[in-house]
């Protein structure tokens, strides 16, 4: 299984600044990124994305620990001598030089022969639909287009892993959706192992073969999208990624005991339940095994209709429920139901 | 149109001031100017329009030689201060900040605040002992000197480019394969050139314009313009000295403007 790794981080721990004043920026993260993956780092602001990205690339040197790219341990090697480009969050384009100058540049700096360069520099812009801007001043570019030299750019030397640093914040929405079906593209035309750094967990849902989810300078989850998703590790994936439910229980035989007294089957272990609102059913008060509640409020989502309830012990609970047509279900605030959880959808987690 | 809350402009008297600063600034050197056409002997006493001491100055030996002079010290000491300036500023700016980083950003620009009589002075009792020990006596003395006093005002105007441009740019060259001497020579050194052809344009200028420390160096024989123009001041005073700054303004201006052109086209 080894050889099929393509990034290896061996409890990374950095440090910026010393003594009193130091700020802990990734504190023993391990992970192993598979070859040919799309393998995104999500978190919020602040929690070391960057930072991981920066030791990959070599811009950085780990305080503790070890970084290796297929085999080799490449901690101690300088950014030039790795094996790895990066597309920064602002591009970073050259701006003395042109679109091919700026595409060229590392196989010039390899110094690759000048028909190898402009073969290869022709085949990037082709594959990022940039031809017939080639001898444009990069400053003369939309933000898209800068983008897409970018790209080029650090696909041009074939490096074995491509990092990305959050490459689409700084675009509209509908360029956005366009360049992420785009990258995704790419990343399976050349096979490429791609490190995307987002704060967007959408984006970072529908891109990724695996996501590994960062807060505070640790790596909190590694696991496909789905997983993340239905399986949460802890409080922190259950609430960043999507919204979710959380009701406080103790563990007996049968399963989790709520705080009002009903017990239900979960998953996992932890003292705190997670369910998703779209797998809580909203059902008659009287029927059998379903938990007592009270409607709050509803809140219309054009297709979809939120529930606000509170359970017997006044926890809060919320189900998302299509809209039934033409009406509200029946339910108004105030009104006593019954609540059910889909199947399989409630977990225990960790605090 | 948004109304602004406050201009200059609405002070009472700027306006007159203003105008008053410019005419004081500029109404001598017009004056020189239109001097240095005057067909007359006097400086003072307008009679008619020649050329008449611009070609009395073109054909003086004294002035061509002082004039040759000037350019030889003023090329040599600007390209030195520039080159040694251009290293100052990447040592100041590109790297990690050290203990007596301000220490040397004072030592670096010395010039600028030691009284340039003093070090004209310094220089000429060191020089003189060089002198009799070595019994050199060529433009090397002045060069020298020029290229220390120089050094300044080309470090400036650098350091201020290398400060304003983002390092992220280099960062990106040595993610792309480039060594550091590569990552100097493609990336840093080609943004930079609007900051080091304004260094040296003023170092160039500045060694062009001086008088003291040149006046307590140089050797017997060894004026230059300035020095070769305040010598004639004290004894007859032509237009001839009109036509010659007039000339020396006419370079500065053309070398201003060219600057002023490339800059401008290259951002
Ligand atoms: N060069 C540095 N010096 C000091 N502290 C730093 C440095 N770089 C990062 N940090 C700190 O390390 C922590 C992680 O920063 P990092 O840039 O990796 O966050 P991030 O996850 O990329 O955030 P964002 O989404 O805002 O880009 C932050 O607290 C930041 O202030
Ligand atoms: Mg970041």
């Amino acid at each position: 299984m080894k050889e099929d790794i393509a990034v290896t981080a061996e409890s990374v721990v950095k440090s910026f600044g010393h003594g009193a004043a130091a700020v802990r920026a990734l504190d023993t993260v391990s992970a192993a990124i598979r070859k040919g993956e799309f393998f995104t780092l999500l978190g919020p602001s602040g929690c070391g994305k960057t930072t991981l990205l920066r030791l990959i690339a070599g811009f950085e040197t780990p305080t503790s620990g070890r970084i290796l790219l297929g085999a080799d341990d490449v901690t101690d090697l300088p950014p030039n001598r790795r094996p790895v480009n990066t597309v920064f969050q602002s591009y970073a384009l050259f701006p003395h030089l042109t679109v091919r100058e700026n595409v060229g540049f590392a196989l010039k700096m390899l110094g690759r022969p000048a028909s190898q360069i402009s073969a290869r520099t022709a085949e990037m812009l082709a594959l990022v639909k940039l031809e017939e801007l080639a001898d444009r001043a990069t400053a003369q570019l939309s933000g898209g287009q800068q983008q897409r030299v970018a790209l080029a750019r650090a696909l041009a030397p074939q490096p074995k892993v491509l990092l990305l640093d959050e490459p689409l914040s700084a675009l509209d929405l509908k360029l956005r959706k366009e360049m992420q079906v785009e990258l995704k593209r790419l990343q399976q035309e050349t096979g490429i192992t791609f490190v995307f750094v987002t704060h967007d967990q959408e984006e970072a849902l529908t891109m990724s073969d695996r996501i590994g989810v960062m807060s505070n300078g640790k790596l909190q989850q590694v696991a496909s999208p789905r997983e993340i998703y239905t399986a949460p590790v802890n409080r922190f994936v259950a609430d960043f990624i999507g919204e979710t439910n959380f009701l406080p229980v103790t563990l007996v035989k049968e399963g989790a005991r709520l705080g009002s007294g009903e017990i239900v089957a979960a998953e996992g272990k932890g003292g705190v339940l997670t369910i998703r609102p779209e797998q809580v059913n909203v059902v008659r008060a009287d029927k059998a095994g379903a938990i007592g509640a009270r409607v709050e409020n509803l809140i219309y989502f054009g297709t979809d209709m939120h529930v606000h309830m509170r359970l017997g012990d006044g926890a809060a609970l919320v189900a998302r429920m299509p809209l039934p047509p033409g009406g509200d279900g029946g339910l108004a605030p105030g009104d006593a139901v019954g609540v059910t959880f889909a199947k399989g959808a409630a977990r225990l987690i960790e605090e | 149109m948004a109304k602004p809350g406050f201009t200059v402009a609405h002070l009472p008297g700027f306006a007159t001031i203003a105008v008053g600063v410019f005419v004081c600034l500029y109404l001598p050197i017009i004056t020189l100017v239109v001097y240095s056409f005057n067909g007359g002997s006097s400086i003072a006493v307008w009679q008619e329009f020649s050329f008449r001491w611009y070609s009395v100055a073109w054909g003086n030996e004294a002035v061509k030689d002082a004039t040759v002079r000037s350019l030889v010290i003023a090329l040599s000491a600007s390209a030195i201060a520039t080159v040694l300036a251009t290293f100052a500023a990447l040592g100041t700016t590109r790297r990690a900040p050290y203990r007596g980083q301000t220490f040397i950003y004072v030592m670096i620009n010395q010039p600028l605040m030691v009284p340039e009589i003093v070090t004209a002075v310094a220089l000429l009792i060191i020089f003189a002992s060089i002198k009799v020990a070595t019994g050199y006596h060529g433009l090397g003395y002045l060069i020298a000197a020029h290229s220390a006093f120089c050094i300044p005002f080309a470090y400036l105007p650098i350091r201020a480019r290398l400060e304003g441009m983002d390092t992220v740019m280099e960062t990106a060259a040595a993610d792309l394969y480039a060594s550091a001497w590569q990552t100097f020579r493609y990336v840093t050194l080609p943004l930079l050139a609007p900051g080091i052809a304004a260094g040296a344009m003023l170092a160039f200028v500045i060694s062009l314009d001086d008088v003291v420390i040149t006046e307590f160096v140089k050797s017997g024989g060894q004026d230059t313009l300035p020095t070769y123009m305040l010598g004639q001041l004290r004894r007859a005073v032509t237009p001839e000295v009109n036509a010659i700054s007039s000339a020396l303004l006419a370079l500065t201006v053309a070398l201003l403007t060219a600057f002023f052109l490339l800059t401008r086209k290259r951002d």
